[in-house]
């Protein structure tokens, strides 16, 4: 991992005037972005702009159902991962995710983390990984005595956290969180807050989030989206920068209406 | 109701007002309930009943008929085994087949198969488990066993055999475990599936090791169901699987089911209060306790192992 204080910044995904179609309908378009490594990138919109279509175009997620496809292009670390010779699952085995509702896989919470490490040919010593992986989503002290119960006896929280400790046995380079705490009551959700400052140290986060003051409060570049144009509307990205930007001194109007809470 | 907006000056009325419609409708309902336990009590009793009598035949004791291998109404013998082992026969055979087959196709269907695909090949699968039972057992008898005497002999395989009957069963109950395993693999939630795909797991690792896993309870109540079936399915092996009891686990020889015996003696003249008369209702009580026992077994496997999802 490079440090931050290196001056040229490194950009692990960037985008080139990407469109996002569901079948014939243009549901995305227009999106330049570049995600800092080491950094929090939030993308904001109100609902149904799009959001969490862009997120999952980023591990090719989107393709699981008929009919998407892109136009642009994506690149991660340079190359771009629609390219015909790469293969969406080694995509996502690097690019991992957080969903918006706990997910756990309805087996024993060490057997969520194992089960992951395992389908990559994980050879090494999996207590240890378990532990690892537990700590650093600030969940070993919650859950070190129940191991082996369902992960789905937890709390959402706790499962919301079991879900990031999952994302991250397999060191991906960036995880992305689709909402992650849309879900969870105001506690639960400072504590995956937090445990976001303490991963951007070795990974790069792009969250998406309808809650501005979560955006706020902890991303470093914030890419604003909302729905526009004449007749089928799309979501475009309407700014992106830096969030203290984005907050205090936003270049569109809409942007600035936006987070200052005059609609949406 | 002509009067809404006044409504926020009167009281609540604390009367009750009859619903007459509900009161009628839940009573049906409860009817329709009570009648569908009472008609299976009822056949129970009745089984019970008419198996008793034929257990207090002076020419009948009860463990000659759990332990003898021969039944020879005729001479008064009877011992279960030979009709018990080619109804475990024929089961076995076309569980064998039905299993694999069932649940490749359902997790195909599930899993793999484009909405296209799934919608033409789903009903095509029904139609199959919609043709008469009594095709199933000619097409047994004059496709499936000389296509088996070809490949293993006429001298191996003869003209009535418990393999052809097993094999055109084991198509048979196949569309049945298929739609069952489908159903369950289908609800699933998609959250699961793309938490897996999340992780980088390729779409046999979801399929297997999440989505199966899941889905168990479904999948073993289509696997029981596929075996209460195959147990008492009667005319494809009244037709193929030859008459005459037959103490053996060799399939390529006639040998008669617990089912097929029920027929072929059924068919008969047979006088009320006979020992074959009772037999048959004794045979037929021991064929619902098979499947009940099963059905008991079952339940106990799927708690233990099924993955809840929510």
């Amino acid at each position: 991992m490079t440090t931050n204080n290196n001056p040229e910044p490194t950009y692990v995904i960037e985008t080139q005037d990407l469109e996002i179609y569901y079948g014939t309908f243009k549901a995305v378009t227009d999106v330049n972005m570049k995600v800092e490594q080491n950094k929090i990138t939030a993308i904001i919109g109100p609902s149904g702009c799009g959001k969490s279509t862009l997120l999952r175009a980023f591990n090719r997620m989107n393709e699981l159902y008929a009919g998407t496809s892109i136009k642009g292009k994506i690149t991660f670390n340079g190359q771009d991962i629609y390219a015909k010779e790469v293969d969406p699952v080694e995509v996502r085995y690097r690019i991992g995710m957080v969903f918006q509702k706990p997910n756990p896989f309805p087996k024993s919470i060490y057997e969520n983390i194992a089960w992951t490490a395992r389908i990559h040919g994980y050879k090494g010593n999996m207590d240890e990984l378990v532990e690892n992986s537990l700590q650093q989503a600030a969940l070993w002290d919650e859950v070190k005595d129940k191991l082996h119960q369902s992960g789905l006896s937890l709390s959402g929280g706790q499962q919301q956290r079991l879900c990031i400790a999952r994302a991250i046995s397999i060191k991906p380079e960036v995880i992305l969180m689709d909402e992650p705490a849309s879900a969870l009551d105001p506690i639960a959700t400072l504590k995956i807050e937090e445990l976001m400052q303490e991963l951007k140290k070795n990974y790069t986060i792009v969250i998406v989030t309808h809650n501005m003051q979560q955006a706020a409060r902890a991303s470093d570049y914030t890419a604003m989206m909302m729905l526009s144009g004449e007749g089928e509307r799309s979501g475009t990205m309407i700014e992106f920068n830096e969030t203290k930007t984005i907050f205090t001194r936003p270049a569109d109007k809409r942007t600035e209406d936006y987070v200052t809470g005059r609609f949406g | 109701m002509a009067e809404l907006t006044d409504k926020k000056t009167s009281t609540i009325s604390l009367r009750r007002k009859p619903r007459w419609g509900e009161s009628i409708i839940q009573g049906l309902l409860f009817l329709s309930g009570f009648l569908s336990i009472f008609i299976t009590i009822g056949i129970v009793y009745e089984l019970g009943k008419e198996a008793l009598l034929f257990f207090q035949m002076p020419e009948v004791d009860l463990l000659s008929t759990i332990t003898s291998t021969e039944w020879k109404p005729h001479v008064n013998k009877f011992g279960i085994w030979p009709l018990l082992t080619s109804t475990l026969l024929t089961s076995t055979i076309a569980m064998s087949i039905a299993i694999p087959l069932g649940m490749s196709v359902a997790i195909y269907l599930s899993e793999y198969a484009s909405p296209k695909v799934r919608n033409t090949l789903k009903p095509v699968l029904e139609v199959l488990a919609g043709i008469p039972t009594i095709v199933y057992g000619y097409f047994a008898l004059t496709f499936m066993t000389p296509l088996l005497r070809q490949i293993f002999g006429n001298d191996t395989v003869q003209i009535y055999n418990t393999a052809s009957a097993g094999l055109v069963m084991g198509i048979l109950i196949l569309p049945l475990i298929t739609s069952m395993t489908e159903d369950s693999l289908s609800a699933v939630p998609r959250s699961l599936r793309e938490a897996a795909y999340g992780m980088g797991a390729t779409k046999l690792e979801v399929a297997v090791q999440i989505v199966v896993p899941a889905a168990l309870s479904g999948i073993a109540a289509a696997i029981i169901v596929g075996i209460s079936r195959a147990i008492g399915e009667t005319m494809i092996v009244a037709v193929a699987a030859g008459a005459g009891p037959n103490f053996t686990l060799n399939p390529f020889i006639g040998a008669e089911t617990i089912t097929g015996h029920i027929v072929r003696i059924s068919g008969g003249d047979l006088s009320y209060d006979s020992i074959d008369y009772n037999s048959i209702f004794a045979l037929g009580l021991f064929l619902f306790l098979v499947t009940l026992t099963l059905n008991i077994i079952s339940q106990a496997i799927v708690r233990r192992f099924r993955e809840v999802y929510e």
